[in-house]
């Protein structure tokens, strides 16, 4: 008997005594944490905003994040926290005033995470479980675009994955230096915390003692290069850095990657581009002087399939930010041209 | 009773060592690449005294990253929607242009370079380097994504090993009519 036991064990991928239960997305948002009661934001939940938002066809956004009672955040390596098992984090998405879906990341493990996607109703009262292969086209932009709703394929798109990366919560994007040009950028919400109140409250451990006094910023000759550094870093660089390496591409649109040069601008000014125009003569991703020959303006205004960048996320042109990065390129100094 | 329990285990041993073995795992790779029509877009055909056949010494290695293509002809309208390049690797149609990629291990131009976990992540989501732009017509990621995760892991197992070719595909690129 114990035999068979252990021989269907096998046969099942399984042995005895090592099989755990698996945490899941529960089925409603108001079971995952986030709200004390309908509507109310339970306060041990902490209201955030990145000083360089991921634009998503302009939705509003709300974000929280819970950590659990006695924990804190490892910030012992800046680039890369360690948030505690249990972490959770919220974002929720509106447009025209309605909420549309609020996406939920949950550490449940040191390795292992569980990323869900909730819809909400049509009476605003509680969001529901997307599907795995998530919901395309769920919701109606107006002129013939509309929104998905992500599969959890696509979260890990730009999440990561084994390790989960928490994309807005980096000391650079809740450091209290905040650009006051950032493109889309947003107030610090009411109650909501920055580098200052986490250290304060000692939920964030381990960082550099000078955290405060010298807070992340992104060095730049301009506030209008730091802005442009700054929302290449929000949209652009969580797929292109080195920890996500894409073969063949050598793109980093980090601002700073602990060298003197920027890697943004190291990979991109000058530096030819893979991708074509049809129809014209090959160009670098930024040609400074010309956004015209810059392939990466080509790309970030197209929503075809095989030149569309980001690839994913938006189904709408981000005009605002076109119109900022033209105007950047069109006054780059020829001398910005790597030889 | 007795004697069939050893029996059986020792049969289920062997069954998984041999399924799990290098070779056997090559083997299978290789058979799903020959089954699953692979070479049919990422070996470029040659010209031969036969007609066009496969060119083997450049096995998989995607479209030719010599054979510039010209703008692709303009289709009338009607239900003739796509054209192909002679080569079998180059394809036009209402999506753009798309190149079939190199699949040897070259590690600058091909697989060389990607993780085992990258290629799943390239079948789960159907996307480009597994975070880019979508897989382009004619690849049917979608039935690669019906394979079980042994075969794909085998598939790339087997691409692993096989001859690298250095060739640079060109990067797809949209249709050139709106």
């Amino acid at each position: 008997m114990r035999l068979r036991s252990l021989l269907g064990a096998a046969l099942l991928g399984l042995a005895p005594g090592i099989a755990r239960p698996t945490l899941q997305a529960p089925p409603r948002l108001s079971q995952t944490g986030l709200y004390a009661a309908p509507g109310l934001v339970a306060a041990r939940n902490l209201a955030y905003a990145p000083q360089y938002p991921l634009w998503t066809d302009g939705a509003a956004k709300a974000r929280w994040l819970h950590l659990p009672a006695g924990t804190a955040i490892d910030g012992r390596d800046e680039a890369a926290w360690v948030f505690p098992v249990g972490t959770k984090a919220w974002k929720e998405f509106a447009f025209q005033g309605r909420k549309v879906e609020t996406r939920l990341l949950w550490k449940t493990g040191p390795r292992t995470w569980v990323l869900a996607t909730y819809a909400w109703n049509a009476e605003q009262t509680d969001a529901f479980l997307v599907p795995e292969e998530g919901r395309p086209g769920a919701v109606d932009l107006g002129a013939g675009a509309r929104h998905d709703l992500p599969s959890r394929a696509d979260c890990r798109t730009c999440h990561g994955q084994g390790q989960v990366d928490l994309l807005g919560l980096t000391a650079l994007q809740l450091s209290p230096d905040r650009d006051p040009g950032a493109l889309h950028g947003e107030p610090v919400p009411p109650g909501g915390v920055t580098l200052r109140e986490l250290v304060a409250r000692r939920l964030l451990v381990g960082a550099r003692p000078d955290l405060l006094t010298r807070p992340p910023r992104i060095l730049a000759d301009n506030p209008t290069t730091r802005a442009i550094l700054g929302y290449l870093a929000g949209n652009c660089a969580a797929c292109h850095r080195p920890e996500r390496p894409l073969t063949g591409l050598d793109l980093d649109l980090r601002p700073s990657g602990g060298e003197a040069e920027v890697p943004a601008l190291r990979t991109t000014v000058g530096r030819p581009s893979l991708y074509q125009t049809p129809g014209a003569p090959r160009a670098p991703r930024i040609q400074p002087g010309d956004p015209g020959r810059s392939t990466l303006l080509h790309r970030m205004a197209s929503r075809r399939p095989a030149s569309q960048m980001p690839p994913l996320g938006t189904a709408l042109p981000d005009t605002e930010a076109l119109a900022r990065l033209r105007a950047w390129i069109a006054a780059l100094p020829p001398a910005a041209v790597s030889p | 009773m007795t004697l069939t329990r050893p029996f059986l285990l020792a049969l289920l041993g062997a069954a998984v060592a041999q399924a799990g073995t290098p070779d056997a795992v090559l083997r299978r790779g290789a058979y799903l690449v020959q089954i699953g029509g692979c070479n049919d877009c990422h070996t470029p055909l040659k010209l031969g005294p036969r007609g066009p056949e496969p060119d083997l010494a450049r096995m998989l290695s995607g479209h030719p990253e010599a054979l510039k293509m010209p703008p692709a002809p303009v289709l009338p309208e009607g239900p003739w929607a796509v054209t192909m390049a002679a080569t079998s690797t180059a394809f036009a149609g209402p999506w753009g242009v798309s190149y079939a990629a190199n699949l040897t291990p070259d590690k600058e131009t091909g697989l060389g370079a990607w993780t085992e976990a990258q290629f799943l992540q390239m079948i789960r989501t159907g996307r480009h380097l597994g975070q880019g732009r979508p897989v382009l017509p004619p690849m049917s990621v979608h039935s690669l994504r019906a394979a079980t995760e042994a075969d794909q892991k085998a598939l790339f197992a087997y691409l692993k090993s096989i001859a690298p070719v250095s060739n640079r595909v060109p990067a797809a690129t949209e249709p050139t009519v709106p």
